[in-house]
């Protein structure tokens, strides 16, 4: 089990945002960090960059990962929102996640439900719960909240409306 | 013998197709809560199905945020009322993980005994609401019968019946008495008994064998692309199951098997759940035997929990799969942020496809074994 | 005693709504007690002593509650629907005997009537699940018909392959013929047709398809189609439709009696006469009352694919099997 952590590791490694002449923006390596499963309960942290989950997904994919989830964290003081992508394995004691942070004013990323067709639901309600966008996913509609629902609940600067009343 | 859909070859393509729209829910006795499905229908063929869920969204989450610790507690029992005491069980266990907290083994050996127990009263409520939406009203209150005898057991522990506030960081609020112990031993017994007369009378039906055989197949690659866990993953014939794979609390000192059937099939996903009973009446067997003696609270629990800022993830397998909790913790009273993923969650994801080209008899039956508790979907 | 004709057609129609609605009534408290016995629950408790009122109570609410039409329906066959359905169970009951004396209608075609008229309660369910305009109503009646249709064959076949030893469509005659003993119900006359449990087994499965009960209750299958044909309906709209299954299964289970069990003639020699013949009655009603609270409901095509490939085939080769032996006797 620690080999396949291995080779994940060296699958992740290579993982790399290209460079971009129009923006000039320099190439991104995907940050690779293993953790204590006692302390933490996963095996290896990947930090990748936005346009590069769709590929991080596919990794994971390869090596039989299964999705466990997906989710948001807000960050107001760094302005930026934070996705957490967790994918367990079926066959192995392997637990692995997938983080980006997306700026918090845009938030937007790609969709990997072409990848897991599973993230369908987890990004619709992601984006119910924090307003993250995630570009070619179909149907972006409240999930879990009202239907006409038009606001975040999780987002910090959400405030509970008969909580701040008293 | 079941027959081809016609979505593949038996209607020609030339021929006009009138499809309709059937709602199903949310208010439907096959539905079990307020679950809602649009169904496109081609005569009684499922062409599409949509679930529409969110009706019983209580936001646990943000609930999480909104208050401290000790005061979430009661929370998660309330999200899969049906198997409380596993979602009780990651949320002290994730706090644990996060504070550092060594449990003593006796708290951890009940925990196995009441979660199991719980996991058992669980399956108990699925078979009879499962036969029920096959048309058998009977076994239900069979069932019901042997799952009172666990809730009386729970609620003289507890002090609840169905949502269990028990567990508490570090261990539990009060010990078992030698009443309890002797009450689960006579109910290993008991139920032993029953299971083999449920096997007899209900799985050796030939109606019912005829109706879940082969119907509702769900393969192991579509689960691992939707995250399904618990029995439908392991009725895909995956041996997954977290407390082997992912050992937490004493499990690894048990010796039981993880059931696991290759068809697929709701007879699969069937089996498997009532193989799961007996595995767990061996588990509370051996933890019967083996409860060692000594307090039942961790003596360095902290007053206040704060635990260190970080980011803390914990698994347990609930009776309808992979129940985990991620804290994320800023170092305060309260979490920052409290994500909870629910097995039902993705196991209802994937009916979208597998129902497609059923008959809607079929779906129904598909949609009762894959055991859903809506608020836990919705959480 | 033959009672000249007004008045035994007064009697006739007092009797058999009498009988028809203290059927239902009290089959529903008994069908609640068996339920419960099987369930291990005490079932009605609280209407009279051993819940005897609950019928009474219930029957009152269903008549205090308004028929509610709404207004997608089809107004006049949704009214007329449960009327339908009741009057055909009502008009078999007519040449049925009960005892040697005790018929309504001495009726020479009396089996074809009964045939006759069985069918017609079809029609009432495709009408009430069509006018209700609902979609679960209008599959449940699509159901209902194809189930109806598909079992009526056999039924038919078994029939007339015991109309071939028969020789007559007359019932009383029907029971005059298994007159002494046991060993002379059609039921266990063997040497007569060796196929005689298998004509019963057949009749009786079919008998189950088309009054619509478990495990063939596609009519109503409440976990898939909410209640099925009668899912708009409200007040006695629905009260009626429960008695019609009711007075179906009373029909069904008389017409059995009369044919294989030996009609109103006692097994033991003693007390001949109508007794025998509501012992004989109820004792299929309670099978058909173990029957489904035992079962689980089964798939439809599965339901259609036993009546095609198995019952008319078998119903087919038992006509053939039966005309062989009488041309060889």
């Amino acid at each position: 089990m620690n080999e396949l952590i291995e080779q994940l590791k060296s699958a992740y490694a290579v993982l790399v945002v290209p460079a971009r002449a129009d923006t000039q923006a320099a190439a991104v390596p995907a940050v690779v960090q293993p953790t204590d499963p006692e302390r933490r309960g996963c095996h290896l942290e990947v930090t990748v960059t936005p346009a590069v989950v769709v590929d991080a997904a596919q990794v994971a994919n390869r090596f039989g990962f299964a999705i466990d989830t997906i989710t948001g964290i807000d960050w107001p003081e760094a302005g930026q929102m934070e996705v957490v992508y967790d994918f367990f394995h079926p066959q192995h004691r392997l637990h692995l996640v997938v983080r980006t942070r997306v700026p918090r004013d845009a938030p937007a990323l790609p969709t990997i439900q072409d990848v897991f067709p599973g993230a369908n639901w987890h990004e619709r309600e992601t984006h119910d719960f924090f307003g993250i966008k995630f570009i070619g996913h179909p149907d972006l509609t409240p999930l879990l909240l009202p239907e006409d629902a038009d606001y975040h609940p999780l987002r910090k600067d959400f405030t509970n409306v008969s909580r701040s009343s008293n | 013998m079941s027959p081809g859909h016609p979505t593949d070859s038996s209607v020609s393509a030339a021929a006009p197709r009138e499809t309709f729209v059937l709602n199903v829910g949310p208010q439907h006795p096959a539905t079990h809560g307020v679950l809602r499905l649009k169904l496109t229908m081609d005569g009684e063929y499922v062409l599409h199905a949509e679930p529409v869920i969110g009706y019983a969204h209580r936001m646990h989450e943000k609930m999480g945020e909104n208050r401290t610790y000790v005061q979430f507690l009661p929370n998660p029992s309330r999200i899969d009322y049906l198997s409380a005491m596993h979602y009780m069980h990651a949320y002290v266990c994730v706090v644990e993980r996060a504070l550092g907290i060594e449990v003593p083994p006796r708290a951890e050996y009940i925990r196995v005994i009441t979660s199991e127990l719980n996991r058992i009263a669980s399956h108990l409520v699925w078979f009879g609401a499962f036969l029920l939406d096959l048309g058998a009203f009977t076994p239900l209150l069979y069932a019901f019968d042997d799952r009172e005898k666990i809730l009386d057991l729970l609620e003289a522990v507890t002090g609840s019946r169905l949502t269990y506030c028990y567990y508490r960081f570090g261990g539990l609020c009060n010990d078992v008495d030698e009443q309890f112990i002797e009450g689960t031993r006579a109910f290993v017994k008991h139920m032993r008994g029953r299971l083999g007369m449920y096997h007899k009378l209900v799985t050796e039906n030939l109606i019912l064998r005829k109706r879940l055989e082969g119907i509702g197949v769900i393969s192991a690659e579509l689960c691992r692309k939707y995250g399904a866990t618990g029995p439908v993953l392991r009725g895909s014939g995956v041996p997954c199951d977290v407390r082997k794979l992912e050992p937490y609390s004493v499990y690894p000192e048990f010796e039981f098997d993880v059931p696991h059937f290759a068809e697929g099939d709701c007879m699969a996903r069937y089996k498997v759940r009532m193989e799961e009973i007996a595995q767990s009446l061996r588990i509370i067997e051996q933890a019967i035997a083996k409860l060692p003696p000594g307090p039942v609270m961790a003596e360095k629990v902290p007053r206040v929990i704060k635990p260190p800022p970080g980011d803390y993830y914990f698994a347990v397998e609930a009776a309808r799969g992979r129940f985990a909790i991620r804290l994320v913790s800023d170092g305060t009273e309260v979490p920052y942020r409290l994500k909870l993923r629910t097995p039902s969650f993705s196991n209802l994801a994937l009916f979208g496809e597998a129902a497609r080209g059923l008959l809607m008899q079929d779906a129904l039956a598909l949609l009762g074994s894959l055991d859903l508790v809506i608020p836990d979907v919705d959480r | 005693m033959i009672l000249p004709e007004p008045y035994r057609l007064i009697a006739y129609l007092v009797g058999a709504l009498a009988f028809v609605g203290l059927n239902a009534a009290y089959l529903v408290w008994l069908e609640r007690k068996v339920a419960a016995r099987f369930q291990r629950r005490p079932g009605p408790t609280e209407v009279g002593p051993a819940g005897l009122l609950q019928p009474i109570a219930d029957g009152l609410k269903l008549l205090g509650k308004q028929f509610v039409v709404w207004p997608h329906a089809d107004r006049v066959l949704f009214r007329l629907a449960p009327a339908f359905v009741l009057a055909p169970a009502l008009m078999c009951l007519a040449v049925i005997p009960f005892g040697h004396a005790l018929c309504a209608r001495d009726f020479n075609l009396g089996l074809l009537l009964v045939f006759a008229f069985g069918s017609v309660n079809v029609l009432a369910i495709l009408l009430g699940g069509w006018a209700s305009r609902n979609k679960y109503s209008v599959i449940a009646a699509a159901r209902v018909v194809s189930q109806n249709v598909a079992y009526e064959i056999p039924m038919l076949l078994v029939v007339t392959t015991l109309l071939l030893t028969a020789g007559t469509m007359n019932l009383r005659e029907l029971v005059q013929q298994q007159a002494g003993g046991v060993w002379n119900w059609n039921l266990v006359k063997v040497w007569v047709n060796p196929l005689m449990p298998v004509l019963f087994l057949i009749f009786y499965v079919c008998m189950l398809a088309e009054t619509n009960r478990a495990p063939f209750d596609m009519a109503e299958a409440e976990s898939e189609l909410v209640a099925g044909a009668f899912t708009e309906y409200a007040g006695m709209g629905f009260g009626l439709f429960f008695m019609a299954e009711y007075a179906n299964i009373v029909v069904g289970a008389s017409v059995a009696t009369v044919l294989f069990l030996g009609g109103w003639h006692s097994p033991v020699g003693v007390m001949p006469g109508t007794f025998w013949f509501l012992v004989k009655l109820y004792a299929l009603v309670f099978s058909v009352m173990w029957v489904r609270w035992t079962f689980p409901r089964t798939q439809f095509y599965r339901l259609l694919n036993l009546s095609w490939k198995l019952l008319i085939p078998a119903g087919l080769g038992a006509l053939l099997f039966t005309a062989l032996i009488l041309k060889l006797r």
